[in-house]
């Protein structure tokens, strides 16, 4: 199982065992990790999902779809690190993977 | 449509002279099973013939997240509810906009009710929320809707503009006529008295920037269009001007209100909620998203067909009007679970399609909550009940699910 550590805006860590094949989102959602709404349910139509992928983790995360782009483009606090977590899917390759959270959502 | 006719039976009448656009099923809250009958039998439904023109109806969640996304397919130009603008006012704004002109619009907007503005505003709008329920009568029957929901909500906007505190009112007269006509939803506001309304909007707003011009700092929407590149000239293009001024009027105004109403008549038949409610306030913030979901201000949002396409099995054609329920997707059993429900601790209380999905996602959404989530804080600590003592008064329309009167009395604790 790859650990996937996510920080918290307030600074609050949270290692979780994530289970590949499975979404970021998901996985933070099912290991309880507040800061997360996923209103869509992972359909990357909300932007509520939002984090910051650790400059060293984002090749091996993936490039943002077009879709993500548009909704990411949204978010007032968005950077070149901003991804969806709905559309990152974990596998073992992410093993080890920081991710911030965002002050809010929305 | 008749005045006199009746509406038909959901279940005898056939799908093919079924009129779902038709504005009294909102008005007499009689529309819950003709859209159940739809989601059901021909969840894509293509209506040949409305007074809106022929148009297609998507009514269930997950194909309107689907349309909803796909802006390039499902087009928000010319325009977001069933009917069309009148074509005396050529008003323009990003909710009727596609990328990218969208997208730098709305940005420019966006930061007035991004939650770190909405934090400064959280002890302003308590102490107006304060205000207000401290001056309502208790004992006596007076109407929710004009003293709380419409009070609040037009306080709020004019927080938002900046505007004149004590012409307040003016905003929520705009932002009726501005949605109230009959070809655009089934309303009832005369063209004349429409025009009228909008030019005295425009010129009030006009005003406004020009003093407002050169002022430093202002968190305010006015000054933040100002401030950005994109729209510091937008003054110049008055049916932009207008049209965005209305869309932020309109957003944020009928659905919070209709919102703040929903709430009390959903606890008022759902008396078993109303006391888990009592027992643990901290149930609000969940009440919050399950109220939004249940009442659906906006009944539903218009997609354009940008090109033939087949859809659930359906051909859509270029140019069709494409309907999307939110009403509708909010009650899918397949994707919420007992979705006629009021539950106010429910699982995942945010999943609900009203503020829409995609690009054109409510923008206002966390004010929105704020908002309700603080007036039910301060209901709360001073009345065990919001007793609705009689029938409301519902608003005749096909986009606006709203109440035009909520006769109500109070129980303080």
């Amino acid at each position: 199982m790859p650990k996937i550590t996510l920080i918290e805006y307030s600074g609050t860590s949270h290692s979780i065992d994530a289970d590949a094949g499975k979404s970021l989102m998901q996985n933070a959602l099912d290991n309880g990790v507040p800061g997360i709404d996923a209103d869509c349910g992972g359909a990357c139509a909300c932007g509520t999902c939002h984090v910051f992928v650790d400059e060293e983790w984002m090749s091996a995360s993936g490039e943002p779809g077009e879709m993500e782009e548009a909704m990411l483009g949204m978010r007032p606090d968005r950077t070149a690190q901003s991804r969806l977590s709905c559309q990152i899917e974990v596998t073992d390759e992410l093993d080890g993977m920081l991710v911030r959270l965002p002050e809010f959502q929305m | 449509m008749s005045e006199s006719a009746l509406l038909p039976d959901a279940q005898a009448v056939p799908l093919a002279e079924m009129d779902i656009s038709d504005p009294r099923l909102l008005e007499q809250d009689a529309w819950r099973p003709f859209f159940a009958r739809l989601r059901r039998e021909d969840p894509v439904h293509f209506q040949a013939s409305s007074p809106f023109g022929p148009f297609w109806s998507i009514t269930r969640f997950e194909d309107i997240v689907a349309v909803d996304s796909d802006y390039e397919t499902f087009s928000s130009e010319p325009a977001i509810f069933i009917g069309d603008r009148p074509t005396d006012t050529p008003l323009t704004n990003f909710i009727a906009m596609d990328p990218p002109k969208h997208d730098l619009q709305r940005r420019a907007a966006q930061p007035v009710v991004a939650p770190q503005n909405l934090a400064e505003m959280e002890g302003l709008i308590r102490s107006r929320v304060i205000a207000i329920l401290d001056g309502l009568p208790p004992g006596d029957t007076f109407d929710w809707v004009e003293r709380v929901s419409i009070n609040l909500t037009t306080q709020m906007l004019a927080t938002l503009f900046d505007f004149p505190f004590e012409q307040r009112h003016k905003l929520t007269y705009w932002s009726d006529i501005a949605v109230g006509s009959p070809e655009m939803a089934g309303g009832s506001v005369g063209n004349e008295e429409r025009l009228a309304g909008l030019e005295e909007c425009l010129g009030a707003f006009t005003r406004l920037w020009h003093e407002r011009k050169g002022r430093e700092g202002g968190f305010d929407l006015i000054s933040l269009l100002q401030r950005d590149p994109n729209t510091c000239d937008m003054v110049e293009r008055p049916n932009e001007y207008l049209g965005n001024l209305l869309l932020l009027i309109v957003g944020g105004n009928d659905t919070t209100r209709n919102s703040i109403s929903g709430g009390v008549l959903a606890l008022n038949q759902n008396p078993a909620e109303y006391d888990k409610l009592r027992a643990d306030p901290g149930l609000i913030p969940g009440m919050v998203s399950e109220i939004i979901r249940w009442q659906t201000p906006l009944a539903h949002m218009r997609r354009t067909a940008t090109r033939d396409i087949e859809f659930r099995g359906k051909q859509i054609g270029k140019g069709d009007k494409v309907v999307m329920w939110y009403l509708s997707g909010n009650r899918d059993e397949t994707a919420i679970d007992d979705a006629d429900q009021f539950i106010i601790d429910r699982d995942n209380p945010r999943h609900h399609v009203s503020f829409g999905f995609g690009v054109h996602r409510c923008m206002g959404n966390r004010l929105a909550e704020m908002q309700l989530r603080i007036l039910w804080e301060e209901i709360m600590q001073r009345f065990h009940t919001v007793e609705v003592v009689g029938e409301p008064e519902r608003v005749r329309s096909n986009f606006v699910r709203g109440y035009r009167k909520l006769p109500v009395r109070l129980h303080p604790l």
